[in-house]
């Protein structure tokens, strides 16, 4: 008895230890500023004193009817974009998929104001500021998740499945409804819960193309605390902004959970064969085609000089300007600098959330996704009143900076995560065993290749959302410790052509820099353990 | 899995280092002298390292926004304070610093040598630089249209210049507000009428400056805007000729002279501020000939200090209105939300 009870409390005192670490991280960076700010808002002499009529009032009911019609319709949009991308990356291999792969990640870390303002410039003056240029932009942004996530997982499901439903008579609708469809639900429903919280929360994009019509609860929380400093009515709809974040992760992990795991049992994508080929190329072609123009068009304003072209932009980033307080090269610096600790951060807190998430932790689930839903302003504001003081004086230390970035990025290795630990299976690491295989062999010849694939797709997605993270960095950053977003901001905060050159300039090498790590951490992950 | 699970213990290690380097900052003396400031602040790098070199204080700087925002901010955090100074309160929003004590008293022995407009501020608040809202004008597309420049804001109600100009919004914009302060200002209680009038003609409300003037405008270099009448400032067209890749014999853009709108930018010392001593001698500094003379070429405004020379490009290209609007500080605190509130009924809804 006693011999039986001591590896159970040991393996309890294992999972309780890892969920400890990602909720003393959000502990401490994300509730306590977060009540530290609403204590300030909603405590008038020691009493509660809610403005609940903001609840019911018309600017509230638009805002909150515009924010989940544009964001349910952005994710399915996104959904039916990126799946075939999805699906022709994951299941086949051909030349230059890597590439692809890291082109469809650029967008989504390219600074939402950059990105909008390439929309302006490409988008017909009819269409510029309507719905429509928001929910491409959407679409635009956060194709890459799904093409990511439900790639990762995609990709490990077993082929023969396809093939045994194949020669059972399935035709390709038959196993694309009862196979394809419910083995991905898992990925998918993912998938679409971080797209959904992305487009629900969106600012950047609505400021642009909405122009002052359209306001989400993100945009309206801002204007009411950073522009008007009406801390009231903004700490009410900022808590209504994360109810409405965690009943949505709520129903999607719900939904995640019912439609269980698939097996994985990954092999290496074929070639794709006869009409296979065509089908393939066609999907890819359009879809970069489609993500590139306005990227093309960012690259083209970055080499225009006067009337004609050249490289005088980027020659600039190496010279001193008014813009800013260091050369813009630091700027880069920079931002590899906080993006690599950011990501060692995310995934520090991000690898034991995700063990516990897998081990029924669905509270953390939650609470994990939260940073997701929390207005950038609140939470900006709550860093300045919580870290003001020893001995976490942070808020004008360049520390706070990449645990702001790993704050946005944590839900994204832990997404990425997830569904892959949960489809482990649990008999490969037994039958290792009673082979005889030491808890080290099976971590390094079944758990590490399996897990291989998504944790560089976890530190890729960490990092990368990192370099472009821009609403919370913002609110911390020191003036001489910019990241690249901040300085393309403050470029583009100035007239004169050099200064929108230098801000294009620096999209352009944040485009590289996304695109580089893409290719990096898919290489030396996934061709690493696999050796 | 549990191997797994180890590989991630492992990892908090990291967390705890990047904490304990965050945490290790925190130094009790003032050797460091914060300025808390919005987006535009800019100080060229030699002018910085004087005010080192001559007070031995080392210069941070915090940047949050525009001019509103930062003000926020510093009121969010009033009486304990993220810096020692805060620069670039103006006028429509200065009587907010001073009814939320935010600011300690401080007159500065260098007022004494400002421009007689400047020199008898707010005890608590020093002014530093004055720049003008003005409607700017792209030159090229008003000679190929041949059609004249407007002259004055009742000229944008014309047929003429229909579907051609290009504004910020006053609730989220402070060359927004300032423009509405200026129409409030030359047309009086016709204010509202005037704004029907450019509704009608088809103006077009973008949320802040850089939309406004970078995209939408069409006489800023590399823009792909397509409107050629812009709200932006005096000195915008001298920033177009300075920030040009080729050297150009004429500005692209001119600011229309009348009905430009001032505002002047303030700085003062924050309540709780840890080094006092060293926020002293930075407003100073900043009213110095040095840091005067330096504040039209980073900032493209103008200097309030008496007899300071501005740069080539500013004599040739950029105006300095001569009559520039104003409107009483005290009318504009007393109003602005309504008014902006009415602006947004009458021009957005």
């Amino acid at each position: 008895m006693d011999g039986h009870r001591r590896p159970l409390s040991h393996a309890r005192l294992g999972r309780l230890a890892t969920a400890a670490v990602p909720v003393a991280f959000l502990g401490v960076f994300f509730v306590w500023p977060l009540a530290a700010i609403l204590r300030r808002s909603l405590v008038v002499d020691g009493r509660l004193d809610v403005p609940w009529s903001v609840l019911t009032s018309d600017t509230t009911r638009e805002v909150a009817w515009f924010t989940v019609w544009q964001a349910t319709v952005s994710t399915a949009l996104t959904l039916v974009a990126g799946l075939p991308l999805a699906w022709a990356l994951s299941r086949f291999r051909f030349r230059g998929r890597s590439v692809v792969e890291a082109v469809v990640l650029i967008p989504f870390v390219l600074p939402t104001v950059v990105v909008a303002t390439a929309f302006v410039a490409l988008l017909p003056d009819g269409v510029e500021r309507s719905v429509w240029a928001i929910l491409l932009a959407h679409v635009f942004f956060n194709v890459a998740i799904v093409v990511r996530v439900v790639g990762a997982f995609w990709a490990g499901l077993d082929r023969r499945l396809w093939d045994v439903a194949a020669t059972l008579g399935a035709s390709p609708t038959q196993r694309g409804m009862r196979l394809t469809l419910p083995l991905l639900a898992p990925a998918l429903a993912s998938a679409a819960s971080i797209a959904f919280l992305f487009c629900f929360t969106s600012f950047g994009v609505i400021v642009v193309l909405g122009g002052p019509r359209y306001a989400t609860f993100e945009s309206e929380i801002y204007n009411q605390a950073v522009r008007s400093f009406d801390l009231r009515t903004a700490a009410v709809l900022g808590l209504l902004q994360l109810a409405a974040v965690a009943a949505a992760v709520l129903v999607s992990g719900r939904l995640e959970r019912r439609l269980g795991g698939g097996r994985r049992r990954g092999r290496e994508a074929p070639r794709p064969v006869g009409r296979q080929r065509i089908v393939v190329a066609a999907i890819v072609v359009t879809s970069v085609a489609l993500l590139s123009v306005p990227l093309a068009a960012l690259v083209v304003r970055s080499v225009q000089v006067g009337s004609g072209y050249g490289l005088d932009h980027y020659a600039a980033l190496a010279r001193e300007t008014p813009a800013l307080l260091v050369a813009p090269w630091h700027a880069i610096l920079n931002s590899l600098l906080f993006a690599t600790a950011a990501t060692a951060i995310a995934l520090a807190v991000g690898i034991p959330a995700a063990v516990a998430v897998t081990g029924g932790r669905r509270a953390l689930d939650v609470l994990l996704m939260l940073p997701l839903g929390a207005s950038a302003a609140m939470l900006g504001f709550g860093f300045l009143l919580a870290f003001a003081d020893p001995p976490l004086d942070l808020r004008s230390s360049p520390a706070i900076v990449p645990v702001a970035q790993a704050l946005v990025a944590l839900p994204f290795v832990v997404r990425a995560l997830v569904p892959a630990l949960r489809a482990v299976d649990v008999r490969l690491r037994e039958a290792a065993t009673v082979l005889g295989a030491t808890s080290t062999q099976v971590r390094r010849e079944i758990e590490l290749p399996l897990l291989a694939r998504p944790l560089a797709v976890a530190a890729g997605l960490a990092f990368a959302v990192a370099l472009g993270e821009f609403g919370a960095t913002v609110f911390v950053v020191r003036a001489d410790w910019p990241t690249v977003p901040v300085a393309i901001f403050r470029f583009l905060g100035r007239p004169g052509e050099d200064n929108v050159g230098a801000a294009m300039a620096l999209c352009v090498v944040l485009m590289g820099l996304v695109a580089a790590v893409a290719l990096v951490s898919e290489r030396i992950l996934v061709r690493g353990a696999a050796r | 899995m549990r191997a797994f699970c180890r590989l991630g213990l492992g990892a908090v290690a990291v967390v705890a280092a990047a904490l304990a380097a965050g945490c290790g900052g925190g130094d009790g003396q003032p050797k460091d002298v914060v300025l808390v400031t919005h987006d535009s602040f800019a100080v060229s790098k030699a002018v910085r390292q004087s005010f080192e070199r001559e007070t031995g204080f080392t210069l941070r700087i915090l940047q949050g926004g525009d001019a509103n925002e930062t003000l926020n901010k510093a009121l969010l955090t009033a009486g304990d304070p993220q810096g020692d100074v805060i620069f670039g309160i103006d006028d429509s929003i200065l009587s907010r610093a001073l009814d939320a004590d935010l600011l300690d008293e401080y007159r500065s022995p260098e007022l004494s040598t400002l421009q007689p407009d400047f020199s008898s501020p707010d005890a608590h608040v020093t002014p530093v630089d004055h720049g003008e809202v003005c409607l700017n004008v792209d030159r090229a597309w008003f000679a190929s249209h041949r059609v004249q420049p407007p002259a004055s804001l009742a000229d944008l109600v014309l047929a003429r210049y229909r579907d051609l100009l290009v504004v910020e919004n006053p609730a989220t914009s402070s060359p927004g507000l300032a423009f509405l302060l200026a129409t409030i200002a030359t047309f009086g209680d016709r204010w509202e009428t005037y704004w029907r009038g450019l509704r009608a003609n088809g103006v077009r409300v973008v949320d802040g400056w850089e939309e406004a003037y970078t995209q939408q405008f069409s006489g800023a270099a590399g823009s792909p805007g397509k409107r050629p009448i812009v709200v932006s400032y005096a000195s915008s067209p001298a920033a177009e000729v300075i920030f040009s890749s080729k050297p150009v014999a004429t500005a692209p853009t001119a600011a229309v002279e009348n009905g430009c709108y001032r505002q002047v930018e303030y700085a003062g010392i924050l309540r709780g501020a840890h080094n006092e001593k060293g926020a002293r001698a930075l407003v100073d500094f900043m009213l110095s000939q040095r840091f005067q003379a330096d504040v039209p070429g980073s900032m493209f405004v103008y200097p309030v200090r008496e007899g300071v020379p501005l740069p080539k490009p500013f004599v040739r290209y950029a105006v300095v209105p001569e009559d520039p609007l104003e409107l009483p500080a005290g009318e504009v605190d007393a109003n602005r939300d309504r008014w902006v509130a009415r602006w947004t009924d009458i021009v957005v809804r």
